[in-house]
């Protein structure tokens, strides 16, 4: 259960960065819609567009690292099952 | 006889053309381009967003810029941000309030200090910003461009003469009571608002 904590910490936080890299490595919040500009030649306007799209912001990163950060805080109450509990006896 | 009819049917013509009626611009626009976007940049983040929803008519003149009248109307509800649940708040009781307050309008009463060379016209259009139900009068730097029998260019059934307007202007959101208590340092007070508008006068 420790190591499977821990793995899963480093898996998540990995993913999130990756992730947030991938995106663009937006510094505002999440975003759901992208813009999109298109050129009306007749005007000379820009017109706005938005589709959907996904760009993780910091606060999708803080979420995914605090999950983690707890994820690997909680293995700390687990035991090693590889470690055999030692008992000392005293003579 | 032919001769002398000439001149006057040519005088006859330049005389409907001053005296012709103005323009009347309708800006419900079929293609979709008209937007408007606002920006409040604050110190810890600056939030971007527009609005497509517009309409409204502008009666423009010609031969005579000064004298348009006219109001644009944008569907409070059409107004958007990338993030959902930002969005949520801009819409909601605490912010812009869209379902008691559907429109934001500008009713524009004149055109002040107007400068027109060739089909450009650049003036202060003077008229009532209203937005969350609370009306302001406001003098906002326009430019217009008159595109003549261009309607056809962008609606292929229809012909007729093209006004684009583009303007830059800022307000703030204390003025209209929209959440003046959040703090400015996340949300500015200042939002700057750019409109880029293509409204249609089609001839029958």
């Amino acid at each position: 259960m420790k190591r499977l904590l821990r793995w899963s910490a480093l898996v998540l936080a990995i993913a999130a960065v990756t992730t947030w890299l991938a995106t663009g490595a937006h510094r505002g919040w999440t975003q759901t819609e992208v813009s999109v500009k298109t050129l009306d030649e007749v005007t000379g306007l820009e017109g706005i567009t938005t589709r959907p799209g996904f760009m993780a912001g910091v606060d999708f990163l803080g979420a995914a690292l605090a999950v983690a950060g707890a994820l690997a805080g909680l293995s700390v109450f687990f035991r090693n099952p590889n470690i055999p509990e030692q008992t000392q006896t005293l003579r | 006889m032919k001769t002398k009819l000439i001149p006057l049917v040519i005088l006859a013509g330049m005389a409907g053309q001053i005296l012709a009626d103005p323009l009347a611009f309708d800006f419900k626009d079929p293609k979709g381009v008209n937007n408007a976007v606002f920006k409040l940049d604050a110190p810890l983040e600056a939030i971007n967003g527009s609005a497509s929803g517009i309409s409204g008519t502008i009666t423009f003149d010609p031969a005579a810029p000064a004298g348009t009248t006219g109001k644009i109307v944008v569907d409070a509800k059409s107004l958007t941000v990338p993030n959902p649940m930002m969005k949520d708040h801009l819409l909601g009781a605490q912010w812009l309030d869209v379902e008691k307050n559907p429109e934001i309008t500008f009713a524009l009463k004149q055109l002040k200090n107007v400068a027109t060379k060739g089909n450009e016209t650049v003036a202060v259009a003077e008229g009532t910003f209203t937005l969350k139900g609370t009306s302001k009068d406001l003098n906002v730097p326009v430019k217009l461009t008159y595109l003549k029998d261009k309607l056809s260019q962008r609606v292929p059934n229809l012909k007729g003469d093209l006004l684009v307007v583009r303007a830059n202007f800022a307000i703030k959101r204390s003025d209209f009571g929209i959440n003046p208590g959040a703090p400015q340092d996340k949300v500015s007070d200042e939002i700057q608002v750019t409109l880029s508008l293509a409204g249609a006068a089609a001839q029958p």
